[in-house]
């Protein structure tokens, strides 16, 4: 009985139409299913669209000693070895190939002289791995995947916001939202459900994350039962541009200096000498992030408070064809021509190593129907993520995710939708219409944004931490009682307030899994627990709501196999 | 600094009118920073597009002073403040509410393009010479400004036979792919209108991404579809063998 609303059924249902979600879709389709994309934005205006630099995947176009084994190797030695090693084996073996399809599909990556694929240096990478499109490769992946699915013909339901997974026992059956433009509800029944929402950076202040990453996919699923995996390790990307104050935050790709960009202090030195001098600025980002964020506390940092970063040294013409948008970008935002001299950089919070805990090989989470892939999911990148390690990650899991649900879905019968869970659902959302007097949602997202740059940062103390959850605990009381003004028409403020209940969750987790591990590692970096502890190096952190609380535990890291020890233990 | 005004329209499809909203400016802003200020201090229910605030995304695209710009590009220094700052939504489209329009015709229009097939026996070996000119429709970000300001669609709304610059673009980037085998031709000719643009390279002025789109997109298959359908000797031939 859910006639009251507008119901659409699908085989498969993608929450999601970034690079995972598309490449889900797509996979999906092509194992017959019917398929339905609903994402909060246009479609192709996914996050994804941001990514700059490139798609690793050991193709060994440019570097010939490059293979899947040296690209795994990076990646776990990048991810602190928390990764799980089945998803970095995984990713490394099959990412080239996921490159070559997208180029039969149209995409067009910049050549090698010899008419290849052209292969970039990046962080962390020991070859010349990543596949680019001058710094605008994200659009081309986007663009590239949302033809294909069209062409292929996925249902796409644009602006469309879910708030809840709907559930028949213990199974998830579907998803019940409202559409940004009318604010009408409507519901989704599916035989499996592909999470492929991104990531949780709307929660910090500095940030390179656009307004949909407010962390809905994970929040949904832990509501739905699901458990979430190593919630701490949240990237601070080194180069987000730091003035003027409007794009504070906004990404400064590292092609920047896998071209060759150098960073200097207020005094002219190059300060990664000090803190990794065999890699330079292509240290992994965790440690180009810390060192920055160090030069600036101790007085070392430029006028608005980061650091210079040079690429001027190269020819104007090159700097214009290979980083086109980032010179655009500093000529008409910040006034500053890159080919003449410095950009203003500072750390910016950029993705969540963290997310929905799922099977290595599937995507499947520890709910019967539910799957994640992308940003959403946790696992491979461990501690830390090395650059273009996402995209790929996207094409590789967002496929497996698909195929998974796809085959899950074929073997199973249309579940029911649940009447009670969709009245709880409607009359939660359009609460904040009926409070009178209630807090601008505004002013909450302000404060939570506050609060977590300052006590959930690049650096955090168990003070800091606990302050922050008791912070976060007022805030939920504060978002219980937001009121907002209007109709339901494309209402900003009440799309705000929705997303707000979200981003509380996964800040929570974040911070709860950040007080609990008492090490330093990757992204996680405590000033009470400086060393990276080998016992912790054995163990993830899971979170999954008990009741109404968020209930964390520790699982052993699985055993790595013998042959990819032996791949670990080389040295390159 | 000083303050700014801007006069934003406030309304849907009933109808509406313009509201002054004064905001505090701040070094390097951009409209979209005032829009946003508006939403967090004055009105949290005012409705507008947007993702990446940094030109890649193409959602907040609007007309500001009359000129349609993305809003996340627009300087607020680079206008005369002493006046009040005017943003309306786009004119080409219906509106959904405030800045907000219904651009859902697009991705319509869209779907009657043929997506990238490879031809026979393509080699994947080509060049950075090959793809120079396709890179350049492939940074289309689809703000549809383009389609916005092209006289065709803005003052004629001739949206059921005309295709609109944007999917020139597109259809320009596969023609020209070098490893595509289909034949966009005739569907230029006959489906998506081309030979309603009078090449007036409007569309062209207003590209952010600055896409030479009328004269490496548009003109370039315009010759085409002259060649394939109006060569004269082609036609004789045409004529003679009886072939279509």
């Amino acid at each position: 009985m859910t006639s009251k609303y507008e119901t659409h059924e699908h085989d498969v249902l993608i929450i999601g139409a970034g690079g995972a979600g598309l490449r889900a879709a797509i996979e999906a389709l092509a194992q017959g299913a019917r398929v339905a994309v609903v994402c909060k934005s246009l479609l192709g205006k996914a996050h994804t669209v941001m990514a700059e630099g490139g798609l690793a995947a050991a193709m060994a176009n440019v570097d010939k000693a490059d293979d899947w084994r040296t690209h795994f190797r990076d990646t776990m030695r990048g991810g602190k070895l928390l990764n799980n090693w089945r998803m970095a084996q995984l990713h490394a073996q099959e990412a080239p190939d996921r490159v070559r399809e997208l180029e039969q599909w149209g995409a067009l990556f910049d050549r090698t002289e010899n008419g290849e694929i052209l292969q970039r240096a990046f962080g962390g990478h020991t070859f010349k791995r990543l596949c680019h499109v001058g710094d605008r490769t994200g659009l081309e992946m986007i663009r590239t995947l949302q033809d294909r699915g069209v062409e292929m013909g996925f249902d796409v339901f644009m602006e469309c916001t879910i708030t809840r997974l709907l559930k028949d026992g213990d199974r998830v059956s579907g998803a019940f939202g409202y559409w940004r433009e009318s604010g009408n509800f409507v519901t989704f029944k599916a035989k499996s459900v592909v999470i492929a929402t991104g990531g949780i950076g709307k929660s910090w202040k500095i940030t390179s994350n656009s307004w949909e990453c407010t962390g809905d996919g994970m929040a949904l699923a832990y509501e739905a039962g699901a458990e979430l995996l190593d919630m701490e390790f949240v990237q601070f990307h080194p180069t987000g541009m730091v003035w003027p104050p409007g794009v504070q935050g906004l990404l400064v790709t590292e092609a920047v200096r896998g071209e060759g960009g150098i960073l200097r202090n207020k005094n002219g030195e190059r300060f990664m000498e000090k803190y990794d001098p065999k890699r330079m600025e292509l240290s992994t980002r965790d440690v180009v992030a810390r060192s920055i964020y160090t030069e600036v506390k101790e007085g070392r940092g430029t006028p608005h408070g980061g650091a210079f970063l040079d690429i001027s040294q190269k020819p104007a013409e090159y700097v214009k064809r290979k980083l086109p948008s980032m010179y655009h970008q500093f000529k008409e935002l910040a006034d500053v021509d890159i080919t003449k001299g410095p950009m203003e950089v500072g750390p910016t919070c950029h993705y969540v190593m963290g997310g929905i805990r799922v099977d290595a090989e599937t995507g499947q989470s520890s709910v019967p129907g539910l799957f994640a892939a992308g940003e959403a999911a946790g696992g491979l990148h461990g501690a830390n993520r090395l650059g273009g390690n996402s995209l790929s990650d996207l094409l590789v899991f967002g496929r497996r995710a698909g195929l998974s649900a796809a085959e899950q879905a074929k073997k199973t019968a249309a579940a029911a939708l649940d009447d009670a869970l969709i009245q709880d659902a409607e009359r939660q959302a359009l609460a904040p219409f009926e409070r009178a007097g209630g807090e601008n949602p505004y002013t909450i997202h302000h404060d939570l944004q506050e609060i977590m740059q300052n006590l959930v940062g690049i650096f955090r103390t168990d003070e800091d931490l606990r302050k922050a959850l008791v912070e976060i605990e007022k805030l939920k009381e504060r978002v219980k009682k937001t009121h907002v003004e209007g109709t339901r028409l494309f209402n900003s403020g009440w799309h705000l307030s929705l997303d707000l209940q979200r981003m509380l969750t996964v800040s929570e987790a974040c911070t709860h899994a950040a007080l609990a591990r008492k090490e330093s590692r990757g992204a996680h970096s405590r000033l009470d627990f400086p060393k990276t502890e080998d016992e912790w190096g054995k163990k993830n952190h899971v979170i999954v709501k008990k009741g109404d609380a968020m209930s964390l535990f520790e699982v052993p890291k699985p055993d790595l196999p013998a042959d990819l020890q032996q791949i670990l233990a080389e040295d390159k | 600094m000083a303050d700014a005004t801007l006069r934003i329209f406030r309304g849907d499809k009933e109808g509406g009118q313009a509201v002054d909203y004064k905001v505090p400016l701040t070094p390097g802003m951009v409209v979209l920073d005032a829009v946003h200020s508006i939403q967090a201090h004055q009105a949290p229910d005012l409705a507008v597009r947007w993702n990446c605030k940094a030109a890649k995304c193409g959602s907040c695209s609007a007309e500001v002073n009359g000129k349609p710009r993305l809003m996340c590009k627009t300087r607020m220094d680079s206008l005369p403040l002493d006046q009040p700052i005017i943003v309306y939504p786009m004119k080409a489209f219906p509106i959904i509410k405030d800045l907000v329009t219904d651009v859902s015709w697009n991705y319509k229009v869209n779907k009657k393009i043929p997506a990238f097939k490879a031809r026979a026996g393509a080699s994947w070996k080509f060049y950075q010479s090959d793809v120079d000119r396709v890179q350049e429709f492939r940074k289309c970000i689809e703000c549809f400004l383009c389609q916005n300001v092209c006289h065709v669609l803005r003052e004629h709304d001739k949206k059921d036979v005309f295709a609109g610059p944007r999917f020139f673009v597109r259809t320009a980037g596969l023609e020209m792919h070098p490893m595509d085998g289909v034949n966009r031709i005739p569907l230029l000719k006959e489906q998506l209108g081309i030979g309603y643009c009078n090449i007036t390279k409007c569309c062209t002025e207003v590209c952010p991404e600055e896409i030479h789109i009328t004269d490496n997109a548009i003109i370039p298959l315009k010759e085409r579809v002259v060649d394939q359908f109006y060569d004269p000797l082609t036609m004789i031939v045409r004529k003679i063998s009886g072939a279509k």
